[in-house]
């Protein structure tokens, strides 16, 4: 007996090692996770002299200021790069769903002939990595003059294989019986994929615009092609341009501020559609 | 009435079939065309001679060849680093029930944040100025160390910056994927492992891994993909001159072709992006290969 509460005693006590451990560890990841959101921060908090002054730099600020942040949106144009990426990824995202749910709809309900031709066409793109196209979309545009407009920032950025599939998964597991139902009742095609098919996938939908936002968000790439007048920068191209001449190299906590300021909104957005963004990505994660 | 169905059925797909012809299907033919255009002058929109040339010469840019190296580095690195230590964390989360929610939303964090802002708060961090060595080399000198300027430093140092920013932006996909993988595994599995005594380790071994082994394969390949594509990360740490910096990569290469101070060459560009289609795609059938020996569906 007494030989068995010493065993109980012995893996009790292992058990909390190992939790302990565990916990140390994640918690490890967490803080290299969360540091430099501190650091952004604090830097963006610490007035110009104070944080030059600082040799060794202090991990705490006894003097905040909001300084920085009023020079970040006064002496660079941070609000118009805002306004512009905010009607860039509306536009881009109203268009992606519309033409994206148009086309899932053909897939998963109307027979045609070639179907099952188009729909193997269509996934194969997927695989197609876009640094391969990007080079003559750049032509195309430029050939177009839509260098510096937000046409030619939007078009190219609209087509998404992957979410036409998505949906089209999602609108394929809606009841047959209800697509006769609303036939027997005269229902257009149209009126049922807007009144029906559209808000029982409310869910998936969701998922994909606000991904599809993040993406729009955080693009920098096409931008940065097609984009060398200041007024139609992104935050991205902003955040790029403030780094090499923003405020004069040395500005580091006005340029911090306006980090956090760009930063701010998306870490919003996840906070409160978290679980709708991390079923999401999951998701479109396993989609091999 | 099939007539009619047809017609309506393209009706629908119209809006997204035209987007996809004019800037995806379009563009790959074209890409390859461009490729072969020896001499293809952007202004005059000609060309002398249809070959290998812009092949040749690519592979004879000392820039290029330090792009490939730079990249190769780069995945042989972060790939395998990221997916172990993103397995070692999700095993952790998968473990603990008490601060599990709010450790997998701290974890989630940096896939929402703009690469581009976040890489700038690293290479402050890493950054050797004539103000102060910046807060990295403060703890390492704590630790007896030297201070070394990680951002205009020597190569190592660089890739070092580079290949932690890249593993700290692809953690969250990682981890996610797996935590959900492990937590897809029948609990039945682990009770029937427990009746009959089995170790932790063997149960790991033998439940476990086996069985979230297609998702790890999966997180592989994609990494490989994502880190032979990477670009944004080292312009957000190193500013757009890439080349100067000495850490160009493959995709940094075809973008400065296309557009910029060194650009106007959409042929040296194309043949610059095939050659990392080929390698990608090589890549991905030798793990497809591998993993058929491995994997266990």
């Amino acid at each position: 007996m007494n030989n068995y509460l010493q065993l109980e005693k012995k893996t009790k006590i292992k058990n909390t090692v190992s939790k302990v451990v565990i916990y140390f560890f994640l918690a490890f990841w967490a803080i290299l996770v969360l540091f430099p959101f501190y650091w952004m921060i604090l830097s963006s908090l610490k007035s110009y002299a104070q944080y030059n002054g600082e040799r060794i730099p202090k991990f705490f600020t006894l003097y905040p200021t909001l300084q920085n942040y009023k020079e970040a949106f006064t002496t660079v144009p941070l609000m118009k790069y805002f306004g512009n990426t905010v009607l860039f990824a509306v536009i881009t995202t109203s268009i992606m769903l519309m033409v994206s749910t148009l086309a899932a709809f053909a897939f998963a309900r109307l027979e045609f002939k070639g179907k099952n031709l188009v729909f193997t066409v269509f996934l194969s793109l997927m695989m197609i990595p876009n640094e391969l196209v990007v080079i003559t979309n750049f032509t195309t545009i430029t050939n177009l003059d839509l260098r510096n407009t937000f046409t030619g920032l939007i078009l190219p950025s609209v087509t998404s294989v992957f979410y036409i599939y998505l949906l089209k998964e999602n609108f394929a597991q809606i009841p047959d019986e209800l697509y006769y139902a609303a036939k027997v009742d005269g229902t257009s095609d149209l009126k049922y994929l807007i009144k029906v098919m559209v808000p029982i996938s409310k869910p998936t939908i969701v998922s994909i615009v606000i991904l599809k936002i993040i993406e729009c968000w955080n693009s920098y790439v096409w931008p940065h092609l097609i984009t060398d007048d200041e007024a139609y920068y992104l935050v991205s191209n902003g955040i790029q341009e403030i780094r090499e001449n923003g405020f004069g190299r040395e500005n580091v906590p006005a340029m911090m501020a306006a980090v956090v300021a760009i930063s701010i909104p998306l870490i919003i957005i996840f906070l409160v559609f978290r679980n709708q963004i991390m079923t999401g990505v999951s998701k479109s994660g396993t989609k091999g | 009435m099939g007539k009619e169905n047809n017609l309506k059925a393209w009706l629908y797909l119209l809006p997204a079939f035209i987007f996809l012809v004019v800037f995806m299907i379009y563009p790959l033919i074209d890409v390859l065309v461009y490729s072969f255009e020896e001499g293809y002058n952007f202004v005059s929109q000609k060309f002398f001679g249809i070959g290998f040339y812009n092949y040749s010469y690519i592979l004879h840019d000392p820039y290029f060849l330090q792009a490939i190296k730079n990249t190769f580095i780069m995945v042989i690195i972060t790939v395998p680093i990221s997916t172990g230590v993103a397995l070692l964390i999700s095993l952790g989360l998968s473990s603990i029930k008490p601060l599990r929610k709010l450790f997998q939303t701290i974890y989630f964090l940096p896939y929402v944040t703009n690469t581009l802002a976040v890489g700038l708060v690293f290479m402050i961090l890493f950054k050797k100025t004539a103000y102060s060595d910046g807060l990295v080399n403060l703890l390492i000198n704590w630790f007896g160390g030297e201070s070394v300027d990680f951002i205009d430093g020597p190569y190592w140092a660089k890739m070092f910056v580079m290949c932690f920013y890249i593993i700290w932006v692809v953690m969250p996909f990682k981890i996610l994927i797996l935590t959900s993988a492990l937590a897809s595994v029948k609990e039945d599995y682990y009770n029937a492992a427990k009746v009959d005594g089995t170790s932790k380790s063997r149960t790991f071994f033998k439940i476990t891994l086996p069985m979230i082994s297609p998702m790890i394969f999966y997180l592989i390949i994609t990494g490989f993909i994502g880190a032979f594509k990477e670009y944004s990360d080292a312009v957000a740490l190193f500013g757009t001159n890439l080349n100067a910096a000495g850490m160009n990569t493959i995709v940094g290469y075809v973008y400065d072709m296309l557009y910029g101070n060194s650009g106007g060459y959409p042929s040296y560009a194309s043949a610059a992006a095939i050659i990392l289609f080929i390698i990608v795609l090589t890549i991905t059938c030798i793990n497809l290969l591998v993993s058929r020996k491995h994997v266990h569906y």
